[in-house]
């Protein structure tokens, strides 16, 4: 439990400072925040093995310290540092981690919902009892590629848990403004796959629906489509005001209020399983761990010019 | 040595691969039990299997990422379009997730895949089905384009392809599978990144690949009557060029065509063009010529089509100018 609160306090502090570095300059590009979606990452990965594979999208600098990247690796790669998992030529969307099967930070929306269904085939090619876990928004649902892909897991019956954060917004288009039925799970019906609605906001929740899921997908390859309803406190990237032409001030406070950090937080201390000195303590260790995190970043080298032409192809 | 045709060499290719490697593997639309919609794929479900000779529904997308996820995971997915016009549906898990993935990871994501099926034009197949995409993919850097006009180059290429360890993009010509020539038996592979000079001639070089290397030969035994001798060069792979060849061609003949069935702007030969300008500026008695297809989607009827290809009679007038001839 302490580690599902701590992995949930990392992502939100990480994610605070890649803000404020990002404001500094010293992080470029487009840069997706994860703060207020904590407990989806968080509670997917305490239900998965290790030789589990995970694959993500953009927004997925919580996936990658959630799965057990260090701070210091996705940070220096934020800083486009040649310490960062991706040697900095991946970026904030591209994170990758081979040796924890992180396969990616993918930057199209649903384009790599395919490639997640087919590390499902090549799991059930090769006769293993692993899954593969992909995560999305709730905008790629409307989009061929997340159609395609769950026919043919289910078709063929290949072990993907399909997990849509639905934080109702893709970019500044709410769900209702952009889908006939903004039912995500009932989607699956077209494809009898199971499914299941999940609440978000309680890391609990999300690690007992993946739980259940993985266990159909280790038995017999069945796939399973969750739809996690979270919400984003921040913009969609950086250049994107927390609150204005899409939503509003009051619907961001009252979605704060269902802060999943805090109310695990409270759950834990009520439970008398987490007192005020052991949270103290725990702030002051993660708050080391980032602040390593960002000093590592900015000390760390620049690639070398000679990694501009490295990895186009790999070497026969 | 055996004769096979170019569709049964690939096959051959195919099969051998799939004995030797467990993890090569054949997925697309009509390639098992309908034994691929050119008989490319014959007998292979057969020998090998559903879990290896894998149907897939009408979905170019989803199949293509699918065969790139499973090719990141170390498997060696060859991925059959039924023809290339119809994974313009695929096209971005082509270049945003096979050609960049190696990349983007820093190095760490291998991408050992071939996407493979037929291009260019047949007959009256009209505008959506008779395109040659080899430009298209070639300007994409973590690609690697073949393109073979004979049956051998074909195994020899398509076996190199599954065992090179990049993704591969590799068209076939449609209009080639009939064709028949001499196929080594067995264990045959022919180096990517390799032109083969076709015939030898020392007045002019006619630069080609795929199906345009046929017509480039039949170009220069017409040319012979005349007394020219022209150089067939096939390129056989686009990407990477193999400029030396091209360059080393030009330098002995001081003159160059370049043909392909593709449309001309910033075509093949617009590349053959920039190369051979840089490399072989002061060995040039005249200016490169192109015969490219013309500039327009294809056309159904058959007099219209017949103009917008590349022919035999353009290939030798481009020859005769460059000769200062006519």
């Amino acid at each position: 439990m302490r580690r599902l609160l701590r992995d949930m306090l990392l992502i939100r502090r990480f994610e605070e400072r890649a803000g404020e570095q990002y404001a500094l300059g010293k992080i470029g590009g487009f840069c997706h925040l994860y703060i207020g979606q904590e407990a989806v990452a968080v509670g997917t990965m305490a239900a998965l093995r290790p030789d589990d594979y995970v694959m993500a999208s953009y927004r997925e600098h919580g996936q990658a310290l959630a799965r057990g990247m260090t701070a210091r690796a996705v940070m220096a790669e934020l800083f486009g540092k040649v310490t960062g998992c991706s040697r900095g030529k991946g970026g904030s969307m591209h994170l990758f981690d081979v040796e924890r099967r992180f396969l990616g930070g993918h930057g199209i929306v649903g384009g790599h919902i395919p490639l997640a269904t087919g590390v499902a085939f090549a799991i059930k090619y090769r006769g293993g009892d692993q899954v593969s876990v992909c995560f999305f928004g709730e905008a790629a649902v409307n989009n061929g590629a997340f159609h395609e892909s769950l026919n043919m897991a289910a078709l063929w019956k290949v072990p993907c848990i399909y997990i849509c954060e639905n934080n109702r917004y893709g970019m500044g288009t709410a769900l209702e403004r952009a889908a006939a039925v903004y039912d995500v799970a009932a989607r699956s019906c077209s494809y009898d796959m199971p499914s299941e609605t999940v609440d978000g906001m309680d890391v609990i929740s999300v690690r007992d629906a993946v739980r259940r899921a993985g266990e159909r997908a280790r038995h017999d390859g069945t796939p399973t489509l969750l739809e996690v309803r979270t919400y984003r406190f921040m913009g969609h990237s950086m250049s994107d005001p927390i609150h204005g032409h899409y939503r509003t001030k009051d619907e961001v406070e009252q979605q704060k209020a269902r802060d999943p950090l805090v109310t695990f937080r409270k759950e834990l201390d009520q439970a008398g399983m987490l007192d005020e000195e052991a949270w103290q303590a725990l702030e002051a260790e993660v708050a080391d761990e980032v602040e390593d995190a960002v000093r590592f970043a900015d000390e760390s080298a620049e690639p070398d010019p000679s990694e501009l032409t490295a990895h186009v192809y790999r070497d026969a | 040595m055996p004769v096979l045709t170019y569709r049964d060499a690939l096959n051959q290719a195919l099969r051998e691969e799939m004995r030797r490697d467990d993890r090569v593997f054949l997925m697309g639309e009509e390639v098992g039990v309908y034994q691929g919609a050119y008989k490319v794929s014959r007998g292979l479900l057969e020998e090998f299997g559903p879990t290896r000779v894998v149907d897939t529904p009408i979905t170019e997308l989803g199949f293509a990422g699918i065969g790139a996820g499973a090719a990141m995971t170390g498997l060696i997915p060859v991925i059959e379009f039924m023809t290339w016009n119809f994974a313009l549906l695929a096209i971005d898990q082509i270049v945003n997730s096979a050609a960049k993935m190696l990349y983007m990871s820093g190095g760490q994501v291998p991408m050992p895949i071939v996407f493979r099926g037929p291009g260019g034009a047949a007959l009256q197949l009209a505008a959506q089905h008779s395109q040659s995409f080899e430009a298209f993919y070639a300007n994409i850097p973590g690609l690697k384009v073949i393109a073979p006009g004979t049956p051998a180059d074909a195994k020899g290429l398509l076996k190199s392809a599954i065992r090179d360890g990049n993704p591969v993009v590799f068209i076939e010509g449609e209009m080639l599978y009939n064709t028949k020539g001499e196929v080594p038996e067995g264990e045959y592979v022919v180096p990517i990144g390799k032109a083969d000079v076709k015939r030898e001639g020392g007045d002019v070089t006619i630069v080609s690949h795929a199906k345009s290397v046929a017509l480039a030969l039949k170009a220069a035994d017409e040319l012979a009557r005349d007394g020219v001798n022209a150089e067939v060069v096939d390129l056989r792979t686009i990407r990477p060029l193999d400029v030396p060849a091209i360059a080393d061609s030009v330098r002995k003949t001081h003159r160059c065509v370049v043909v392909e069935e593709s449309w001309p702007f910033a075509g093949v030969g617009a590349q053959v063009v920039d190369d051979v300008q840089r490399e072989a500026f002061d060995d040039l008695d005249a200016p490169v010529l192109r015969v490219s297809g013309a500039d327009v989607p294809m056309p159904y009827n058959k007099h219209l089509e017949k103009l917008a290809k590349p022919d035999v009679a353009k290939v030798v007038a481009a020859c005769r100018k460059v000769m200062y001839l006519d």
